[in-house]
């Protein structure tokens, strides 16, 4: 059922126009489909060079500070969490150490698999304030790689790292936190 | 002039029904490709939602009268909060100034119809799937969604009652709708405007919705996105927001709010073009700078981009952050700023009559302006930190909602009834809508404020002894609200059954082409562009 208009002529150059006009339109609304999803690692970049939201280095460093700074000396706490549904047992052996900047620590981190299965863990770590994150160096750390554990097996993980002697004056803690996440559906 | 613009209307209308162009009974409202008829029915579609949606808060409301679980589970309560949040927010206003979009845009332009009747057709009548949809999830055993209506990742994905689907789906149905009917805005607009329009002629009205339905057209699609990612997180094994698998539940945040800040503008600034027509209309005075309402309405709609972070202070951001976006949001006070003080200019030594549309407005302007300043109050990082997600920040979006935009639509719906119906409507009825929904109103929303402050987060079932007394009166505002409406549902439905005949322009400060054609307004308008008198008696700017 077309409605019917009056002045045809004006009607066929009216409608190319109309058409040309939602082609165009559409192009955008595809465009903004994209762009959310774009966002996604738009974020994760926008996130590595600031440094914000406390995303530390996902694949290890080379060792490179020029010295070490005796003059400062920072705080580096750890925390650990557990997602929901894991049952290890997750926790940092030293709860806190101070370091001189530049100056290289290996710290250990022991976890055990209490469950009855077999599980496959990764801890995902984040840097607390957000800012210091470009500022802590893992040269090793458990997180880059996933951790399998059978049923009551148990075992050491090693964190070695360095903070850049570069860190702003104002931040004399850090602290940092790994979330441990059960991702064995996920990694079979 | 303008007898002889109804003369040819009501002779197109007769030479309609000769040839039995309107058909009869449900078909027409299915089939129908006229701008009016698709107008009416998104108009009743909103409403029968608004009162869904306000039922919801009823049931809301009377188990925050007392503080203790009386009648329902936390659970349902959390289903009622994001339901009643969805359906006001996509199935109330957004419709609602869809309704008025295809209703008035047309004769506003002096077009024929809308440029594309037959997506008009398609994009309301795939609404009320959506909300069957999502209102069908609360006969499911896993229940209605009930991770707010924000659905912040984890809460709708690993945390999820097992609606994601169910939610999603009925999004991307809403959303392809609000497209498709953006889409149409924007080229009749462009298009189909009659000859010696010019844009800067344009009524206010048409403007607010251009500029609205581009906003649609960027955001929209960044929602449906974003659903998405939320789907196949829940159902497919993705991580877009799950740090297990390197993902990140704050992105969800960014990605939802870039979409979720011009999304309340897109249900403001239609409101701005309503209240803009109706001001001067009852002060008999030309609207005070139109251009400067033009530029106004455009940048806030430009800042709306830049300001999303301002939801989420609270989520570790650092210094630069929330600095930039504090100041981008203040600066959205300076446009709006420019608005408000053009309405009251427009009021300024006019012969003021107080209409019932009128009402509507002046108490627009006034509690929208209370909501902007609670606005910028919670644009203020270091004091959000004590607002965020209490109280105040309910008390601030139902000002600039209900107060705001439900105010002007109301406004808008009183000045266009008799050009509707062809009747007007029954006055004294209409200003007891008016004065118990602004009475109650006020009871309801204000002392959420107060609550705030002291601390009562929002959605929650049941809270401390100490917010007892002002819930209590909250409730009975809310209750009382609530009744109010249905007054206006009794007006309407007079004035469409009857009263006293309108003529072509009822209100003698009106101007517009709307008023040029005959009331009701005839099936067809503007088969014939309107003559360019009419275009330049139509134009707001003051001379």
């Amino acid at each position: 059922m077309t409605e019917k208009e009056p002045n045809n002529n004006s009607n066929d150059f009216e409608k190319k126009q109309n058409n040309k006009t939602v082609r165009k339109l559409l192009l955008v609304v595809i465009a903004m489909f994209g762009f959310g999803f774009a966002l996604v690692p738009l974020y994760d970049v926008f996130c590595d060079i600031t440094g914000l939201n406390g995303k530390t280095n996902t694949t290890a460093v080379d060792y490179e500070a020029n010295g070490v700074d005796k003059s400062r000396l920072v705080k580096v706490q750890f925390i650990t969490r557990n997602a929901k549904g894991i049952p290890w047992k997750f926790e940092p052996v030293l709860n806190e150490i101070s370091v001189h900047p530049g100056e290289m620590k290996v710290v250990s981190f022991y976890a055990k698999n209490n469950g009855p299965q077999d599980i496959i863990g990764q801890a995902v770590p984040s840097v607390s304030p957000g800012l210091a994150a470009n500022y802590f160096h893992k040269i090793e750390c458990f997180c880059f790689t996933q951790q399998p554990l059978k049923a009551s097996e148990d075992v050491e993980m090693a964190l070695q790292f360095y903070v850049d002697l570069d860190l702003p004056k104002d931040i004399n803690t850090l602290t940092l936190s790994y979330t441990l996440y059960d991702i064995t559906e996920k990694s079979s | 002039m303008t007898t002889d613009v109804i003369e040819q209307d009501s002779h197109d209308e007769h030479h309609d029904s000769e040839h039995d162009h309107k058909m009869t009974g449900i078909k027409r409202w299915l089939y129908t490709t006229n701008h009016k008829d698709i107008g009416t029915l998104y108009l009743w579609f909103a409403f029968i939602m608004f009162l869904t949606g306000g039922a919801l808060a009823m049931v809301i409301r009377a188990e925050l009268f007392q503080p203790g679980l009386q009648l329902v589970e936390p659970d349902f309560f959390n289903q009622l909060t994001t339901v009643h949040g969805l359906i006001m927010v996509f199935g109330a206003i957004m419709p609602a100034f869809t309704g008025f979009a295809n209703w008035m845009l047309p004769m506003m332009v002096g077009a024929p119809d809308m440029a594309l009747p037959r997506m008009n057709n398609w994009s309301f009548w795939i609404l009320p799937f959506a909300f069957a949809i999502l209102l069908g999830s609360f006969f499911m055993e896993s229940g209605a969604p009930n991770f707010g209506w924000t659905f912040y990742a984890p809460l709708s994905t690993t945390y999820s009652n097992g609606s994601t689907a169910f939610f999603v789906f009925a999004v991307h149905i809403m959303g392809i709708s609000s497209i498709m009917g953006a889409i149409n805005i924007v080229v009749t607009i462009m298009n189909m405007r009659a000859p010696g329009m010019t844009y800067m002629k344009m009524p206010l009205f048409v403007w607010t919705f251009f500029i609205t339905a581009y906003l649609l057209i960027a955001v929209m699609p960044v929602l449906a996105g974003v659903v998405t990612m939320l789907l196949t997180d829940t159902y497919f094994g993705t991580s877009f927001f799950d740090a297990a698998g390197g993902g990140d539940p704050v992105m969800f945040q960014h990605i939802f709010w870039f979409f979720g800040h011009p999304e309340v503008y897109i249900m403001i600034l239609p409101a701005f073009g309503i209240v803009s027509t109706i001001i001067p209309a009852f002060s008999r005075k030309k609207l005070f700078g139109y251009s400067s309402m033009v530029y106004a309405t455009s940048s806030i709609a430009l800042l709306s981009f830049i300001v999303w972070a301002h939801h989420m202070f609270t989520t570790g951001m650092p210094l630069f952050g929330e600095l930039f976006f504090m100041y981008c949001t203040m600066l959205i006070a300076v446009p709006t700023g420019v608005k408000v003080f053009n309405w009251v200019a427009t009021m300024w030594r006019g012969s003021l009559t107080f209409e019932t549309p009128m009402l509507f407005s002046i108490a627009f302007v006034i509690l929208f302006t209370i909501g902007g300043f609670s606005g910028l109050m919670l644009a203020m990082t270091p004091v959000d930190f004590q607002y965020h997600d209490t109280y105040f920040v309910v008390a601030h979006f139902h000002y600039v909602l209900v107060t705001g935009s439900l105010f002007s639509i109301y406004a808008g719906a009183y000045f266009w009834l008799p050009k509707w119906t062809g009747n007007m409507y029954n006055d004294s009825l209409s200003k007891w809508h008016f004065w118990c929904s602004l009475i109650s109103v006020n009871l309801l929303f204000f002392p959420m404020h107060f609550l705030g402050l002291a601390g009562m987060p929002r959605r929650i079932p049941d809270y401390a002894l100490q917010f007892a007394d002002f819930n209590k009166w909250v409730s009975i505002g809310g209750f009382a609200f609530g009744l109010s409406q249905l007054i206006f549902l009794a007006v309407v439905i007079k004035c469409i059954r009857g009263g006293e005949k309108a003529p072509a322009k009822p209100w003698d400060g009106a101007i517009g082409l709307e008023w040029t054609v005959a009331s009701p307004a005839p099936y067809h308008t503007f088969s014939t562009p309107p003559p360019q008198a009419d275009i330049d008696n139509a134009d707001q700017h003051e001379h």
